[in-house]
C-alpha cells in the first residue's frame, strides 16, 4: 500500500450481548480516512449488528469506538450523527409520505439554526437560512440525479432511486463516515455498475471514508480498497480484495467444508 | 334560515373540539399514544383563565395567554414525568397511566377548587351580527371562536410544512429511528408537541366555557371524550382530519339536537363516528396502513 493515512474509526474488542446470546465478539477493525472499506459475512453473522453499535442505535457490552480520534462511549444517536457518522437501511426508511427535496431537508436539520420565535415572524435569518438549506439541497440531489425529482413524494420513486435519495439523505448531514447496509440489495447489474460509480464519485467528491455491508461480491471487489470479514460475531479476517478473495478460511465460511 | 343557523352554531361547537381534537392528534402521530388527560388538561386551562379573570381581574387577554402558558407546562411536565419514562413500555401501559394522569387532574382539581361548578364569567361582547335583515345572527362568540379556530389550524399548517422543529416533528411521526439517525432530538420534538397541543387546549376551553359558562373539575371529560373522536372520525394522526372531524362532529350535534331529539345527541354522534369507522376504517382523511412486502 502507499502512504499510511489516519483512521477515522477504531474500533477494539467491540462486542454484545442480547440477553444471554453473544451476537458480536472481538470486534476490530479500522477504517481510513477517504477509504472504501467493506464488511462482509455470511447471513446472521452481525453485520448490521456492528453498523447499529457504530451509529448507538445499540450500545456495546465491550469494547471501544474511537471516531476521529474521540471516545464515543458516551455519545448517544444524536451525538454521532453530529459527530459525522451518517448511515441507509438495508431495508430503505425514508421518510415516504414526504417529498424528496424535504427528506434531504430533513438531513440537514442540525445546520438550521434559527428558533421557533424567527420562524413563526418569517425573519431574514428564518429566510435565509430556509433558502441557503434549499439551495444545498437541491444541489445534493442533483449529485444523486434525482433534483429533476424534487417535489415527488418519496414513497412513489422507483425502487433504485429510492436507494440513492437514501445516500443523498445520509449526506445532508455532512458525515466524515458514510456506512451504507447492503446498498446494492435488490438492484440489477446495471444499476450496480452505476451504483459503484456514484460511491466513488461520493468519496471523491466529499472527501469522507465509507464503510459498506454488502453480499454483491462484484460491487465489494470492485470497489472496497479492504475487506473485514465476519463470521459467527467474530472478526474472520481483514485484508485487500485479493487477499480476502484467496483466504481459506473466507472459503470455507462462505461455501461450508 | 334556521337551519343556518344551527349550522354556524354547529360550526362553533365543533370549532372548540377541532382545537382540542388537534392535540389529540398531533400527540398520537408523534409520540403513537392517546393522551387520554388531554381533556383535563384543558379544564385545568380553564380553572387558570377563571382566576386570572375573576379573582386577578386580569385583561381577557392577557388572562388566556396566561392559561396557554399554565397548559403548555403542564403538558410538557406531565409528559416528561408519567408518559416519558414508559417510552420502551407497552402501549397499553401508556394508555392506562394516561388514564391515570386524567383521575389525577380531576381529584387534584376537585381538591384545590372544590367540586362545585362555578360560572365563568363573559369575555366577549354579548352582541350580534345580524345579516339578511335580521332573520340571522350570529353572535360575536360564535365569530370569534370559529375565527380562533381558522386561525390556530392556518398557524399550525404553517409550522408544520414551513420550519425546520415542524419538518422534525414529520419526520418523527414516520419513523422515529431513522430521525434520531438524522440528528433529529426525538425527546424534544416529543415535548414541543405536548406543549403546543396542551397550550391549544388552554383557548379551547376558554372558547369553550365562554359558550356555556359553567366551570367544574369534571369539565373536560365530555369535550375531551368527542374531540378524540373527532379525531379518530377525520383519521387520527393527521391535522386536517381532527379539523375536518372537529367541525363536522360539532355540526351533527347541534342538528341532532335541533331536529331529532336533545337526549339522544351524543348517541347520534357516536352512532355516525362507528357508521364512518365500519366504512372507512382510517378514518376520513387517514393513510391507508399499508405494509410493503
Amino acid at each position: 500500500m502507499s502512504e499510511k493515512k489516519t483512521p477515522v474509526l477504531e474500533v477494539r474488542d467491540l462486542g454484545i450481548d442480547f440477553g444471554g446470546l453473544t451476537a458480536v465478539n472481538d470486534f476490530n477493525m479500522d477504517v481510513y480516512e477517504e477509504e472504501i472499506a467493506g464488511l462482509i459475512g455470511p447471513n446472521g453473522a452481525g453485520k448490521t449488528t456492528v453498523f447499529n453499535m457504530l451509529t448507538k442505535v445499540y450500545q456495546p457490552s465491550r469494547g471501544t469506538i474511537h471516531f476521529l480520534g474521540q471516545d464515543t462511549a458516551k455519545m448517544s444517536v444524536v451525538d454521532m450523527n453530529r459527530a459525522g457518522i451518517a448511515r441507509t437501511f438495508q431495508n430503505i426508511r425514508l421518510f415516504s409520505n414526504m417529498s424528496v427535496l424535504d427528506n434531504v431537508r430533513i438531513g440537514m436539520h442540525n445546520k438550521i439554526t434559527y428558533n421557533e420565535l424567527e420562524a413563526v415572524f418569517r425573519l431574514p435569518k428564518y429566510r435565509q437560512q430556509e433558502q441557503a438549506v434549499e439551495e444545498e439541497a437541491m444541489e445534493l440531489l442533483k449529485i444523486f440525479d434525482l433534483d429533476k425529482d424534487a417535489s415527488l413524494i418519496a414513497g412513489n420513486l422507483p425502487y433504485g432511486a429510492q436507494r440513492r435519495l437514501e445516500i443523498a439523505r445520509a449526506m445532508a448531514t455532512n458525515p466524515k463516515l458514510l456506512l451504507l447496509d447492503e446498498p446494492a440489495a435488490g438492484m440489477n447489474p446495471q444499476e450496480t455498475e452505476d451504483l459503484m460509480k456514484m460511491i466513488r464519485f461520493v468519496r471523491d467528491h466529499f472527501r469522507i471514508a465509507v464503510l459498506l455491508i454488502e453480499h454483491d461480491m462484484r460491487l465489494v471487489m470492485g470497489i472496497c480498497e479492504r475487506i473485514t470479514v465476519l463470521n459467527y460475531g467474530m472478526m474472520l479476517a481483514e485484508g485487500t480484495p485479493a487477499e480476502i478473495q484467496a483466504n481459506p478460511q473466507v472459503i470455507k465460511a462462505y461455501l461450508g467444508e | 334560515m334556521a337551519f343556518l343557523s344551527y349550522l354556524i352554531n354547529g360550526l362553533s361547537l365543533g370549532s372548540v373540539y377541532a382545537i382540542i381534537a388537534l392535540g389529540y392528534t398531533m400527540v398520537y402521530g408523534i409520540a403513537k399514544m392517546l393522551n387520554f388527560a388531554h381533556g383535563d388538561i384543558m379544564m385545568v386551562g380553564a380553572f387558570v383563565a377563571f382566576f386570572a379573570l375573576n379573582s386577578f381581574g386580569l385583561p381577557v387577554v392577557v388572562s388566556v395567554i396566561l392559561s396557554m402558558l399554565a397548559t403548555t407546562c403542564l403538558g410538557v411536565v406531565i409528559e416528561r414525568l408519567a408518559y416519558k419514562p414508559l417510552r420502551q413500555a407497552s402501549s397499553l401501559s401508556v394508555l392506562i397511566t394516561a388514564i391515570g394522569v386524567s383521575y389525577f387532574l380531576q381529584n387534584g382539581a376537585q381538591l384545590l377548587w372544590s367540586s362545585s361548578t362555578k360560572v365563568f364569567p363573559s369575555i366577549i361582547a354579548s352582541g350580534s351580527l345580524r345579516l339578511f335583515g335580521g332573520a340571522l345572527s350570529i353572535s360575536y362568540l360564535t365569530l370569534v371562536t370559529i375565527t380562533a379556530c381558522i386561525a390556530v389550524m392556518v398557524c399550525l399548517t404553517l409550522f408544520i410544512n414551513k420550519t425546520k422543529t415542524g419538518m422534525a416533528m414529520r419526520a418523527c411521526s414516520e419513523d422515529k429511528g431513522a430521525a434520531t439517525l438524522m440528528g433529529i432530538n426525538v425527546n424534544r420534538i416529543i415535548s414541543i408537541t405536548f406543549a403546543i397541543g396542551s397550550g391549544i387546549a388552554a383557548l379551547a376551553a376558554v372558547l369553550l366555557c365562554a359558550t356555556y359558562p359553567t366551570l367544574s373539575p369534571t369539565l373536560g371529560s365530555m369535550p375531551g371524550i368527542k374531540a378524540f373522536t373527532a379525531a379518530v372520525f377525520g383519521g387520527i394522526g393527521s391535522i386536517p382530519g381532527a379539523f375536518l372531524g372537529g367541525l363536522m362532529l360539532g355540526v351533527i350535534e347541534i342538528l341532532a339536537k335541533a331536529y331529532v331529539s336533545t337526549q339522544l345527541s351524543d348517541a347520534i354522534v357516536f352512532a355516525v363516528l362507528i357508521i364512518v369507522l365500519l366504512i372507512k376504517p382510517t378514518g376520513l382523511l387517514g393513510k391507508k396502513l399499508s405494509e410493503k412486502v
